[in-house]
């Protein structure tokens, strides 16, 4: 980390390391399509904490940036929040009016998406758009949120940043823009910072950067992080604690180590068994057959149902509560103990 | 800047060759002034020496080249009919056909952009329907048509406006109306969908997080990213508005350059004619360079930056897209 100045990104006092700065209770969301509606978040609860990583981790589809998005207050036009509480430093923002809701956005939680190449606006300069949070919130006039402006892009790593305030995303890489985004929803020192899919776009080597990035700035300002991701690797690098979605439904939660080393929900297990380790040269790679269901074909009991191999009656009727496990493990499963200790079979 | 002047320039010289070239061809075929000029029992004589002192007599080519030669040192003839310079008689009627159309397009452009942000902003609601409605049926209504209409209901059964003439305010109302519905329901349709577009991009998202209000995002991220398009077409409605002056003018007697294009026509004055062409066809040439420069303004994208283009432009076209008014694209790597 480069430079520190004083006006920006310092640690929060009235944050302490580890507390809960944000709870998900019981999360629904909902999409209305010309099909109906359709259950894409269902009943999802967890929290992030004070200076730690929570990663929200899934194949695409399963839910986890449309809980992002739910927990940020921008869903689009055609999904709702139905159910369930989002508790941010002791604020419901779920039960807030959208107009209400702006206040939170920037100075207690930021947002940083997934495609840095298009997310920044193409006809303002970055300086315009790293201003406009210190516009809005604090009324800063153009030339004093320019100042904080080019600190904040000193404090990300741009090189240069008095010169480069005024130039426009298109005149920056992949990584320097992902960057400036980064600046942006930290700008006003939030507790809770999002990050949803934060490299997916990048080179390998500028992901490393980004993600170190995002580290010092969780340890410098106890920053909560919630990590939204497909990679398992990144979760185990850089994540504390992890819940695992599938379908719309959380199916394991616990710390990332633990989870990983005794997956106790079978698609858990199936995910880590995706990856190829020991894997000699022409031999297949372990897959979990068979496909997520469909949001309009999600069946009565567990979602994981179709793909589990060790399914049984009572999974197809009663769909599992995610139930504790263990010390700070939860897990959706009527096998849970089992899978933990049974070699399972992929065909 | 001045490189991209000058080339435009350039690109401008050979179709507006072309116009003089069409209308001067073109306003012979009409034939000759000298039957209507001179009195109908005038002498095969007198013909004769009429045809022969406005130098018609000579073979096209001729006068035609006696025509550029004038040109070339900024006279452009005199009218048969008042012996005034024709130049000036354009310049005379033209501040009456941009104040018009100025105001028309002022009032489409402000119109069409609250009606197609309030439209885009519940695509397919019940704003975005009534809109649509409104906008198609302006966008479809033939101006002749409604100028007639208009004059019959607002001037002579009711009386509240004058049928034609430039007097007060109340004279600007019908032929503004009439030339504003088809610009102002074209460009509904425009800022609408251009906005339906801006307002799903990631930056609209990017805007939210940071806290802004609707009517920020609204006006400051999306409207300005929408502004593009609703240039490209505005300035081919600019453009259209000259075609419907000659008609609207006409209809209201107003005396813009329309209704001295028409009067020049009917008693084949044939310099007026072509200098009152020429003037219109060099202001849709500076007009497009001005939605150029509007461009530049709008986007850092499609900023000039003076390097050489490939491929010349004709200046003619209005409706390029802005993709292909891309000058030169600016990348760090």
């Amino acid at each position: 980390m480069s430079t520190h100045t004083q006006s920006v990104s310092t640690a929060r006092e009235d944050l302490t390391e580890n507390e809960v700065v944000l709870r998900v209770t019981g999360l629904d969301v909902d999409i209305r399509t010309p099909k109906g509606v359709l259950r894409a978040v269902n009943n999802v609860s967890f929290e992030a904490r004070a200076g730690r990583t929570l990663a929200l981790l899934g194949e695409s589809g399963c839910g986890k940036s449309m809980t992002a998005k739910a927990v940020a207050g921008l869903l689009d036009p055609v999904a709702d929040v139905t159910g369930g509480t989002v508790v941010l430093n002791g604020t419901d923002l779920a039960a807030l009016s959208p107009k209400q809701r702006l206040k939170y956005a920037g100075p207690e939680l930021g947002i940083v998406f997934q495609d840095a190449l298009t997310a920044l606006n193409p006809v303002y300069t970055v300086g315009t758009q790293l201003s406009e949070a210190f516009r809005i919130h604090q009324k800063l006039s153009a030339k004093a949120a320019k100042v904080k402006a080019i600190e904040l892009m000193r404090h990300v790593g741009i090189p240069e940043p008095e010169s480069r305030v005024d130039s426009f995303p298109h005149q920056f890489s992949g990584g320097m823009r992902q960057r400036i985004l980064i600046a942006m929803a930290v700008a006003l020192n939030p507790r809770l910072l999002i990050a949803d899919e934060p490299t997916t776009a990048l080179d390998v080597t500028v992901q490393a950067q980004i993600m170190k990035l995002l580290r010092d700035l969780r340890t410098e300002s106890h920053l909560a992080v919630v990590l939204i991701t497909h990679d398992l690797a990144l979760v185990a690098e850089e994540a504390d604690t992890v819940a695992v979605m599938y379908a719309g439904n959380v199916v394991e939660t616990g710390p990332v180590r633990e989870v990983f080393g005794s997956p106790k929900h079978p698609y858990t297990r199936g995910l880590l068994d995706s990856v190829p380790a020991d894997v000699g040269r022409g031999a297949d790679l372990n897959s979990i057959a068979g496909s997520p269901p469909e949001l309009h074909r999600i069946p009565e009991g567990c979602v994981y149902q179709s793909r589990c191999p060790l399914v049984q009656d009572v999974c197809r009727a009663i769909r599992p509560a995610l139930e504790a496990e263990g010390a700070g493990r939860t897990v959706a499963c009527h096998f849970a103990l089992t899978t933990a200790n049974k070699e399972l079979d992929h065909v | 800047m001045l490189t991209f002047l000058r080339r435009r320039i350039l690109s401008s010289a050979l179709p507006l060759l072309v116009v003089i070239l069409g209308v001067f061809a073109l306003a012979r075929l009409t034939g000759n002034p000298a039957s209507l000029y001179l009195p109908l029992n005038a002498t095969e004589q007198m013909r004769a020496d009429f045809t022969e002192k406005n130098g018609l007599d000579n073979p096209i080519w001729v006068q035609m080249a006696e025509y550029f030669g004038g040109v070339l040192r900024l006279d452009f003839g005199e009218s048969l009919r008042t012996g005034e310079s024709a130049a000036a008689m354009a310049l005379r009627a033209f501040p009456a056909t941009l104040q018009l159309a100025g105001t028309t397009m002022l009032l489409a452009v402000v119109l069409a952009v609250i009606v197609g942000s309030w439209a885009a902003l519940k695509p397919n609601g019940i704003a975005d329907r009534i809109s649509s409605f409104i906008s198609m049926a302006a966008a479809s209504v033939p101006d002749f048509w409604l100028a007639i209409m208009g004059i019959w209901v607002f001037a002579i059964t009711l009386g509240w406006l004058p049928t034609s003439g430039v007097g007060g305010l109340d004279a600007w109302v019908l032929p503004i109306l009439t030339l504003l519905l088809r610009p102002f329901g074209v460009l509904v349709q425009i800022v609408r969908g251009a906005m339906v577009s801006s307002l799903s991009e990631p930056y609209i998202k990017l805007a939210r997080s940071k806290g802004a209000s609707e009517f920020r995002v609204v006006t400051r991220h999306a409207l300005r990213n929408a502004a593009a398009p609703a240039l490209t077409v505005a300035g081919d409605l600019a453009v259209g508005l000259v075609n419907g002056a000659v008609v609207v003018e006409s209809i209201f007697g107003w005396p813009g350059i329309g209704k001295l294009m028409i009067d020049s026509i009917l008693q084949r004055d044939f310099a007026v004619l072509q200098a009152a062409v020429l003037l219109t066809a060099i202001s849709i040439f500076i007009l497009n360079i001005l939605i150029d420069l509007g461009y530049a303004g709008l986007d850092a994208r499609v900023r000039p930056t003076g390097k050489p283009r490939k491929a010349s432009k004709t200046g003619k076209a209005t409706a390029a897209p802005a993709k292909e008014r891309k000058l030169h694209v600016q990348t760090t790597p």
